[in-house]
C-alpha cells in the first residue's frame, strides 16, 4: 500500500514539476536584475550542477523558505525553481530520495526525530550534531548545511492579562498554579516536549489537555484568549502571537527541541557554490525574519510567497 | 499490510477497552454526537420537509438550499464556528447538524411528494382535515422515505462526528486524530474499524426499522 502511496506521489509530482517549470520561465524573464549577475557568476555556478528543485511543505513559511532558497541561487546563476505543496515530511523526503526535488528548507528538531525517532537531543547545537550523525548512518544520499539562528518551534503561550496576573515569564512559573489547563496538538499528551517534559524538566503536573488538532491555528488561539485554557501550544513564528499580544514563556531547561532552519539537500546536487549561497542566506536568517515573513504573507493584501521572499532577498542584499 | 493487523491487535488489547480513553466510553460519547445532532437536525428539518412536500411551496429553494449545504465542508464549518463561539460542543454540533438536514429535508418532502395524488384527493374527499391528510395518509405512506432520510443522516454523521475529536472532544475521532498526530497507524486503523462497525450495525437496524414500516403487501 505504501508503496503504491509513493508511486502516486511521485507521478503527481511529475507533473507537478511540468507545470512548475513553466511557471518560473515568465518570473526569470520578468525579474530583469537576473540578468547582470547571471551572465558574470553564472558560468561557475550553473556549469557545476544540474537544475535544482527547491520543494516546500504545504503551509505559508515553508514556501516563502524555498522561494527564498531559489531566488537566492537563481540570483547567483543557478538552474533553480520551487516545488510547493508536497505533503508531509513521509512524502517530502520520498521526493528528495528519488530525486524529484533537490533541496528542502528543513527544521533540525523535527527532522531528527523523524530520522531517528529515539533521539533526545534539544539544544540547538546538540539537535545538529545528532541530525549530521543520524543522516550520515541512515539517509546517506541527504545532508544539511549550517542552519539558521531563525527557529519555528512549539512554545507555550499565555494570554498578557494571565502572564501578568500569575507574574509569567518561563515555563518554570507555571508550577504554582494549580488545574493548569493547556491546548496544544494531540501529539503534546506523549511527546518529549509536551506534558512529560513539562513534569520531567519543571516538575509541573496535574495538566488538564484540550487537544486541538490544528497546530496552533484558529482554534487555539481562540481556546486561549477565549479563557477556555490558560496556556496554548503555538508555532513561535505564528504571526497570531503578536496580533493577539500573546506572552511566549521562555524555556530555559531546553523541554522544545531546537528547530533551526535548515537547507537539507542531495548529495549529489550539493557544492561549495550551493554551500555558499545558502550559507549567506541562513546567516541572515532569523526568528525575526520568519515572524515578519509570516506577517506580511497573512496579510491584508495576501501576497505571493516568491513576492514576499523576492522582497526579503533584496533587503538583505541577497538578490 | 502491517496497519491493518496491527489495527487489530490494537483492538485486542484488553487495556484499551476500559477507562476514559478505551472503545466503550468513546463509542457512548461517539454515539451521543450522534444522537444529538440528528435530533437537532430533524426537529429543524423534517417539519420543514412535510411542509414543503404538503403544501407544494418552496421546493425549488428547498432544493438549491439543501445541494448549497451538502457542499460546504464540515472541517471548515467547524473552524468558522469556533473562531465565533471558542472550543466546546458547540461547534462540531452545529457543524454535523448542517451536515444532517439534506438528507432529512430530501427524505421528508421527496416522501410527501411520492404519495399518490388520487389517494389524497380521496382523502380530502371523504372530509379530512388538512392536518388528517397530513397526519393519517401522508406521513404513514411517506414513512419509509422519511426513514430513509433519517438512516442517511445516522449514517453521514456518525462516519463524520469524527471532528469533535479535532478540538479536543472525545468519541472515536480521538484515536485517529491522536493515532494521526504521532503516526501510530496501528490506534488509527482500529478506530476506523470501530467506526465502521458502528455504522453497520445502525445502518442494519434502520434497514429492519425500515422494512417495518413498509406497506403491507
Amino acid at each position: 500500500m505504501k508503496i503504491t502511496r509513493l508511486a502516486t506521489v511521485v507521478a503527481a509530482s511529475g507533473l507537478l514539476l511540468t507545470l512548475a517549470a513553466c511557471g518560473s520561465d515568465p518570473t526569470n524573464t520578468s525579474a530583469g536584475s537576473d540578468e547582470t549577475p547571471a551572465a558574470s557568476s553564472g558560468s561557475a555556478g550553473a556549469g557545476a550542477s544540474g537544475p535544482i528543485v527547491v520543494g516546500s511543505a504545504p503551509f505559508g513559511e515553508s514556501e516563502i523558505l524555498a522561494e527564498i532558497y531559489a531566488g537566492a541561487l537563481k540570483a547567483k546563476g543557478f538552474d533553480a525553481s520551487t516545488h510547493p505543496d508536497i505533503g508531509q515530511r513521509e512524502a517530502y523526503i520520498g521526493a528528495l530520495k528519488d530525486g524529484s526535488i533537490q533541496l528542502f528548507p528543513e527544521y533540525t528538531g523535527n527532522l531528527l526525530t523523524f530520522i531517528d525517532p529515539s533521539a533526545t537531543a534539544t539544544s540547538p547545537d546538540d539537535v545538529n550534531a545528532a541530525l549530521k550523525e543520524a543522516l550520515a548512518s541512515k539517509e546517506p544520499d541527504l545532508t544539511v548545511l549550517t542552519p539558521a539562528a531563525a527557529e519555528d518551534k512549539d512554545s507555550l503561550n499565555v494570554t498578557a492579562d494571565f502572564a501578568e496576573q500569575h507574574d509569567l515569564h518561563s515555563i518554570a512559573d507555571l508550577k504554582s498554579i494549580d488545574g493548569l489547563s493547556l491546548a496544544a496538538n494531540p501529539e503534546f499528551k506523549t511527546r518529549a516536549y509536551g506534558i512529560p517534559g513539562m513534569e520531567k524538566f519543571y516538575g509541573i503536573t496535574g495538566v488538564k489537555f484540550t487537544p486541538i488538532g490544528d497546530s496552533g491555528g484558529p482554534a487555539t488561539v481562540k481556546a486561549l484568549t477565549s479563557g477556555k485554557v490558560d496556556v496554548a501550544d503555538i508555532y513561535s513564528t505564528t504571526s497570531s502571537i503578536a496580533a493577539n499580544k500573546l506572552v511566549t514563556l521562555d524555556d530555559p531547561e531546553h523541554m522544545i527541541a531546537a528547530q533551526n532552519v535548515v537547507p537539507l539537500i542531495r548529495k549529489d546536487a550539493d557544492n561549495p557554490d550551493v554551500d555558499a549561497v545558502l550559507n549567506a542566506v541562513s546567516a541572515k536568517l532569523t526568528t525575526q525574519s520568519l515572524l515578519e515573513l509570516n506577517a506580511t504573507f497573512d496579510g491584508p493584501d495576501k501576497p505571493k510567497a516568491a513576492d514576499v521572499a523576492a522582497d526579503w532577498l533584496k533587503d538583505n542584499g541577497l538578490a | 499490510m502491517s496497519a491493518f493487523s496491527g489495527g487489530f491487535s490494537w483492538l485486542a488489547d484488553g487495556a484499551h477497552w476500559h477507562g476514559e480513553d478505551g472503545f466503550p466510553h468513546r463509542i457512548a460519547q461517539h454515539l451521543g454526537y450522534t444522537a444529538l445532532t440528528v435530533a437537532i437536525a430533524a426537529v429543524i428539518a423534517i417539519p420543514l420537509g412535510l411542509w414543503i412536500g404538503h403544501t407544494g411551496r418552496l421546493r425549488g429553494v428547498a432544493i438549491a438550499l439543501t445541494g448549497a449545504l451538502r457542499a460546504l465542508p464540515t472541517l471548515g464549518l467547524l473552524t468558522l464556528v469556533v473562531i465565533w463561539r471558542g472550543i466546546g460542543l458547540t461547534p462540531p454540533i452545529v457543524a454535523l447538524v448542517v451536515l444532517a438536514i439534506p438528507p432529512l429535508l430530501a427524505g421528508a418532502y421527496a416522501g410527501l411528494e411520492a404519495v399518490d395524488r388520487a389517494t389524497i384527493d380521496a382523502a380530502r374527499a371523504i372530509g379530512m382535515t388538512e392536518w388528517q391528510v397530513l397526519g393519517k395518509v401522508e406521513i404513514p405512506l411517506a414513512m419509509p422515505l422519511i426513514l430513509g432520510g433519517l438512516r442517511a443522516a445516522v449514517l453521514q454523521v456518525v462516519a463524520t462526528a469524527t471532528v469533535a475529536a479535532y478540538i479536543g472532544l472525545g468519541g472515536l475521532g480521538r484515536y485517529v486524530m491522536d493515532g494521526l498526530s504521532v503516526r501510530d497507524y496501528p490506534q488509527m486503523v482500529a478506530g476506523s474499524l470501530v467506526i465502521v462497525v458502528l455504522a453497520l450495525v445502525l445502518d442494519g437496524l434502520f434497514a429492519v426499522t425500515q422494512r417495518a414500516f413498509s406497506p403491507q403487501r
